[in-house]
């Protein structure tokens, strides 16, 4: 039987509970959420003892589906002020769904200033009091937990941006090349650092293969699945050969790539940072095209991007990222985005939260447009060092905003705003406003239809259908956050009729229940009804719903588009 | 008529980046894709002068075409 894990941080005990019946058939988001909105009270202080951090992984992590690696973690967010879940891959999730744990839930802080690690195992959770790693960067930790602990070893880590509680830190979680993924965004890593954890060791000793109800009904909806991943072009050609990156091309042509901090929707050094160029890069310096963030990943949209020398630089090299530093911030230069990329999973800060940030910091003045030594040099010694100018850095782009008196600050519920112009792409402007993650692209992501001409056209130019649209994938997407799977599957799930189905088989047949699609549409708006009122709770309401002023404002070139839906009909999207 | 092609991702291999064509009043899209050795089927996305646009679309003196497989990111 699965367990919850709780750790209280205040009093340094922890303990093993029944999983309450109510949550049974939750994991991943629907998870989270739930326990957040339980347990926290929505107005207290994110970095306070009343706030919680939870993980938890799918409903399908652990078994043999594809790509259902994922790890949810969950919290108020000290960014935002609302709730967040953030979700990843690399090795974490599959060992706690190995060992029987539905969730792990650390709650309080302590009231010394001793700080700790958590080792988790079969048996339960010991807090250690950890020294040596204050202040080492992730990279280290990884290294000197597997050191100490063993190679197979999970680990979940903060970087220097957590443990000084920066509102854009993250979590990272070990890859199955000892690397780095991350829960990114919503600044969970702080509210790691307020519990005052270093890291969480994962010993997978004792795992056992996850039980499935109906093993053959489990094994047929599996390969159908598979099949339908490696047989869209989106999920089996292009991700695997370009990665996420192909889109700074199509976004460029379209003129939603926000450029100089979302005053253009072009970038003329486009090319030097495209998907296309960065596979040539990549292949001609011995690195890997393509890569998965963890085991049972058919995808492969990762990627291992080397030096000149052939030397690693980093993996998970994602659009968004390069977007922000490249376009965002004119920078052209691919190789110190790619550095760039490798410091901020060091450091342990958001890489969209940051590049986001960048671009205000450049419109400040505190560095020059397309000056990325200077950025690097930001990183390194500024918030990397826990600097006062690197704070103000480390809290993302709404804090340099306000620190420095600009009014073009690309934020929705203090979030950054990635990748993609609400003006000239209009379905996601919808996204951003109504998300209650704050403004995140993969929370809707309505680019697939806007513009990569999957499941269906919506023009992306005109208002029409977009809210719809919007409302639409916010609920599927809430769904797939709870089962564990990278939310790419989406792309086969929305074109190949067999696609959504066999996931809900597999669902069925590892718990031995009868879901149908409309269940799983049902948890996804319980799920988003859930963190609305949550947020609400908190005091973000409706008015929060909105883009910034300037993108109604300010015409955005090719296409002169600016964001010209009114509040009604921002409003419009809780209505189901 | 001239018009400036762009082509992108694998439509490059063995092709080219980019490309200005003269061509006849009254080309439409299909022709062009037919013309490069392409099907219609491995278009994913048509941009004319930065809007979607279709095999059918005519195209006119001085418009930017854009062809991509079906790729996509997030």
């Amino acid at each position: 039987m699965d367990k919850i894990f709780r750790v209280n941080m205040t009093d340094l005990t922890t303990k093993i509970e029944a999983v309450p019946a109510a949550w049974a058939g939750l994991g991943g988001r629907a998870l989270t959420s739930t326990i957040v909105a339980a347990e926290v009270p929505p107005t207290c202080h994110a970095l306070s003892a009343q706030n919680l951090l939870c993980f938890a992984p799918g409903l399908l992590t652990g078994t043999a589906a594809a790509n259902s690696g994922r790890l949810s973690a969950g919290a108020k967010s000290p960014l935002t002020g609302g709730i967040k879940e953030s979700n990843a891959g690399g090795t974490a999730a599959q060992m706690l769904a190995k060992l029987g744990i539905k969730a792990l839930i650390i709650e309080g802080a302590p009231k010394s200033g001793t700080w700790y690690n958590l080792s988790v195992g079969i048996n339960g959770v010991t807090i250690n009091e950890e020294k040596e790693l204050l202040g080492v960067g992730n990279f280290a930790v990884i290294d000197a937990v597997e050191k100490r602990l063993g190679k197979k070893t999970g680990v979940l880590t903060i970087g220097i941006a957590g443990e000084l509680k920066m509102t854009a830190a993250n979590i990272s979680v070990k890859d199955p090349d000892s690397k780095i993924r991350s829960h990114g965004r919503g600044g969970l890593g702080a509210v790691m650092g307020s519990k005052q954890i270093k890291f969480i060791s994962i010993d997978g000793e004792g795992a056992k293969p996850v039980t499935i109800a109906d093993p053959e009904k489990f094994k047929t909806a599996a390969r159908a699945f598979s099949k339908a991943l490696l047989d869209h072009p989106v999920s089996g050609e292009g991700l695997p050969t370009y990665g996420t990156n192909v889109l700074v091309n199509i976004l460029n042509e379209a003129g939603g790539l926000p450029t100089r901090n979302f005053t253009t929707g072009q970038f003329e050094g486009h090319d030097k940072i495209s998907g296309e160029t960065m596979h040539d890069t990549i292949a001609a310096r011995g690195g890997k095209v393509k890569h998965g963030c963890h085991a049972g990943c058919i995808i492969q949209c990762s990627q291992v991007y080397n030096d000149k020398d052939g030397k690693y630089v980093t993996s998970g090299f994602e659009y968004e990222t390069i977007w922000g530093l490249g376009a965002d911030c004119c920078i052209d230069n691919l190789d110190d985005i790619a550095k760039a990329d490798n410091l901020m999973d060091d450091i342990g800060i958001d890489s969209i939260e940051t590049a986001v940030m960048f671009g205000v910091a450049m419109e400040a003045g505190i560095l020059n447009w397309g000056d990325s030594k200077e950025m690097l040099r930001l990183l390194t010694e500024e918030i990397g060092k826990g600097t006062a100018l690197g704070r103000i850095l480390g809290g993302g782009a709404g804090s340099v905003g306000r620190t420095y008196g600009v009014t073009r600050v690309p934020v929705v519920k203090n979030q950054g705003i990635p990748a993609y112009d609400p003006r000239s792409v209009k379905g996601i402007g919808i996204t951003y406003a109504t998300s209650t993650m704050g403004a995140d692209h993969t929370s809707g992501y309505t680019i697939a239809t806007n513009i990569l001409n999957v499941g269906g056209y919506v023009d992306p130019l005109k208002k029409d259908g977009q809210v719809e649209l919007s409302r639409n994938l916010q609920i599927a997407t809430a769904a797939v956050d709870s089962t564990g799977m990278c939310i790419f599957v989406a792309f086969p799930a929305l074109d190949i009729p067999e696609c959504l189905p066999a996931l809900i088989d597999m669902i069925n047949a590892r718990f031995g229940i009868a879901l149908t699609g409309d269940d799983v549409t049902n948890l996804g708006k319980h799920v988003l009804k859930l963190e609305r009122k949550f947020n609400q709770e908190a005091g973000l309401t409706n008015v929060h719903d909105r883009l910034p002023d300037f993108f109604k404002n300010e015409p955005v070139a090719p296409h002169n588009a600016v964001w010209d839906f009114t509040d009604a009909e921002i409003d419009e999207f809780w209505n189901f | 008529m001239l018009i400036t092609l762009k082509l992108f991702a694998t439509f490059r291999n063995g092709r080219f980046k980019v490309a200005e064509q003269e061509l006849p009043e009254g080309t439409d899209v299909r022709a062009v894709v037919l013309s490069l050795g392409l099907t219609e089927e491995e278009i994913g996305i048509v941009m004319l002068n930065g809007r979607h646009g279709e095999l059918d679309s005519k195209l006119s003196d001085h418009d930017t075409l854009s062809l991509f497989p079906l790729v996509g990111g997030g």
